[in-house]
């Protein structure tokens, strides 16, 4: 950028008090200081997240083991959603910064071209998060397991379809003989995680009492994170003793052996803290995003409208656009600290 | 009133049609930048495991290092505050990076003498 800021100007005129020492305008220094207490912000809970994390004992989850799930494709493709996600970001912030550069040239149309795309763009990065959170709540098929030895372990492998379920004692709504299709994960989780499944027959919500017609599970392998009477921490089981100790652990009737997904109390994927701080980060993250959009459909309202055009410059578009790239700056270190590492 | 001793600052961003080219050039090649450097990323991540190793801890400097070039080229291309004046700049940044150093610094340490008085008091 031509302009102020690359001429030379002797230090009695620029500190004198005439111009701003910074070349800049008010408003967009005030975005500046705006920006470098916002990352601070962002630099506090990221380095929050390090504290517990290096104070933590135990083993801590892994991001390529945690989230490894596509739209539509099931698992197996680590880390690849949350690139998906960055490599949006990264173009919504590259249209922007064009918007930017056609609002320096009084390019109407280029500004409202490319501020449309940003603002598509962001869509699409809260509509991914949106995915992201669900799976993450809901979790895995199989869950995290506590063994009969005491140790934990996350359960990695094919889970084997669920049928249905044949009532063979009557309960407040099924009757005997009835076979259920509906909802049958949803029950089979609740059911296992509160120890109402024993010797394959699951007690249902309404009391009833049923038998569990299921596939086999295939290829299991345990993966174990706190140590227990037997295994250790870092342990991987695999093969038929693998299937059987998962078994055993479903078939217990006890409660609190399996956990399933994610809430602010516990999850299947690591200690408590770590899905508080996944929901707080991304979240908060996710919340600047949000409004991020909601910024960009203002200003693009007035760009359309010719607000800025009659002002004679874009200065407003640059502001919201440096808002903009500072939560795609954001995402690169959440993106880093949060999933690579 | 009006006052013309007031520089507006606002009209100096400016640009002609050839400049802004030049300008387009570079965004897109900080584009193909950014995008690489992430797939490469993710590409290190899938092949190196986690662990106690040596692999995985130069991994995880790559990472830091990537992570600040990245930024780096988001804050001084995107935010065009490499085409500001040194004052600002270094109003921006230096505050910023004597802060959070220390307090990586101060946390993380923290931690790690926290972590291993636990570990004592846990066995």
């Amino acid at each position: 950028m031509a302009g102020h800021a690359s001429k030379q100007i002797d230090a009695k005129t620029l500190w004198g008090g005439k111009m701003s020492p910074f070349s800049t305008s008010y408003g967009k220094l005030m975005m500046w200081f705006f920006l470098v207490s916002d990352a601070l912000t962002f630099s506090g809970l990221l380095i929050a997240y390090g504290f517990t994390r290096h104070d933590y004992l135990g083993s801590w989850p892994i991001g390529e083991e945690t989230f490894q799930s596509l739209p539509g494709l099931g698992h197996g493709y680590p880390l690849i959603y949350v690139a998906l996600m960055t490599f949006i970001l990264i173009v919504s912030s590259v249209t922007m910064v064009l918007a930017v550069e056609a609002g320096h040239r009084m390019d109407k149309k280029g500004v409202i071209k490319w501020m449309i795309a940003t603002i598509i763009g962001g869509f699409f990065f809260v509509g991914s998060q949106a995915w992201e959170w669900s799976h993450f709540i809901h979790g895995s098929e199989f869950g995290k397991v506590e063994l009969a030895d005491g140790s934990l372990a996350t359960v990695h492998g094919e889970f084997g379809e669920l049928e249905n379920f044949t009532v063979i004692t009557a309960g407040d709504h099924h009757e005997k003989g009835e076979v259920i299709t509906e909802d049958l994960m949803h029950e089979y989780q609740h059911a296992a995680a509160d120890g109402h499944i024993v010797d394959d027959k699951i007690t249902l919500h309404d009391g009833s009492i049923a038998k569990i017609a299921k596939h086999p599970n295939t290829d299991v392998e345990l993966y174990i994170k706190e140590d227990g009477g037997e295994y250790k921490m870092g342990d991987r089981v695999k093969g038929s003793e693998a299937i059987a100790m998962y078994e055993e652990a479903i078939n217990s009737g006890e409660a609190g052996r399996l956990i399933y997904g994610a809430n602010l109390q516990e999850n299947e994927y690591g200690p408590q803290q770590y899905g508080q701080f996944f929901f707080f980060i991304t979240g908060f993250h996710g919340f600047h995003v949000f409004s991020g959009v909601i910024i960009n459909i203002i200003i693009l309202l007035g760009v359309i409208g010719g607000l800025y055009h009659k002002r004679g410059h874009y200065e407003m578009v640059e502001k919201t656009g440096l808002y903009w790239h500072f939560v795609d700056l954001v995402w690169v270190f959440v993106f880093t600290f949060f999933y690579l590492v | 009133m009006l006052r013309d001793d007031i520089v507006e600052y606002s009209l100096e961003g400016h640009h002609s049609e050839e400049a802004g080219k030049k300008i387009r050039k570079k965004i897109l090649f900080v584009t193909v930048l950014l995008t690489a450097i992430t797939m490469f990323e993710v590409g290190m991540g899938m092949y190196i495991k986690q662990g106690d190793t040596w692999s995985w801890l130069i991994t995880k400097w790559v990472f830091v290092g990537l992570t600040l070039l990245k930024a780096g080229y988001i804050v001084l291309v995107f935010m065009h505050l490499g085409d500001e004046r040194k004052a600002l700049k270094y109003v921006i940044l230096v505050p910023y990076f004597i802060f959070v150093i220390y307090l990586i610094f101060i946390l993380l340490w923290e931690a790690l003498a926290i972590g291993d008085v636990w570990a004592v008091a846990f066995s």
